[in-house]
């Protein structure tokens, strides 16, 4: 079984309540948002921390992609709210 | 020279800008990022994104001296939390000439807040902490960059 690891930073990790978790990869050429979409379905902080994908960001093997990028082969998905570095 | 660090400990930015005067170009520029008060702020948090952090801040740099004849870059982000007056963010670039260096280390510290894996929160007295919203004129900052 491949597996992918979730990693969620800032709100969206105290939302959640963890810091990462590992799933079955699903489908190569289910995108992101369509993930994002499942698992916040899951309910509680899940649907709270991801309901709204406006206000989120991801890196797909800690490359910045847009939300509509496949998951192909990757094995770390980041799921995160707008960086406020600098 | 091109150098990244991502730390939590604090810097001295007098022994980095002599490291970029050393490299004999005619100018040195940089930017120190410093945690603002006010508010009732006690207290800056920021939290990264360790496995990308240092990868993605190269990829910035390297850019940047693809742009600017560039003879040296040094960039220092921290993290972890941070009281009032502390440094954040250190940007230096060193040249030839004043507008390599002075442009290339605006383009560094733009691009710094809109595209590396970095999220602050604040502390406040008597009240709970918060995130801080990435404001929009950040991202169109850096992308004026790209034309």
């Amino acid at each position: 079984m491949a597996t992918l690891n979730i990693l969620y930073f800032a709100w969206v990790r105290e939302l959640i309540g963890r810091d990462d978790e590992q799933i079955e990869r699903p489908s190569a050429d289910t995108t992101i948002a369509e993930l994002i979409e499942t698992v916040a379905n899951r309910g509680g902080g899940y649907t709270e921390a991801l309901g709204d994908q406006e206000r989120l960001r991801a890196a797909l093997d800690q490359r910045f992609v847009p939300l509509q990028t496949a998951i192909g082969k990757a094995r770390e998905l980041a799921i995160f709210p707008p960086v406020t570095g600098g | 020279m091109k150098r990244v660090s991502i730390q939590s400990g604090d810097f001295g930015p007098a022994e980095e800008l002599a490291a970029l005067e050393s490299l004999g170009g005619g100018g040195v520029a940089s930017f120190t990022g410093i945690v603002r008060g006010g508010g009732g702020l006690t207290a800056l948090e920021l939290q990264h994104y360790a496995a990308m952090t240092a990868d993605q801040v190269g990829r910035i740099v390297d850019d940047a001296m693809s742009r600017w004849p560039l003879l040296g870059v040094r960039v220092i982000h921290r993290f972890g939390k941070l009281a009032v007056g502390d440094r954040i963010v250190f940007v230096g670039t060193a040249s030839r000439h004043r507008t390599a260096a002075l442009e290339s280390c605006a383009f560094l510290i733009d691009w710094l807040k809109s595209d590396a894996p970095f999220w602050k929160k604040e502390h406040f007295a008597g009240h709970p902490s918060v995130w801080v919203e990435a404001r929009p004129e950040d991202e169109t900052k850096a992308r004026d960059w790209k034309q």
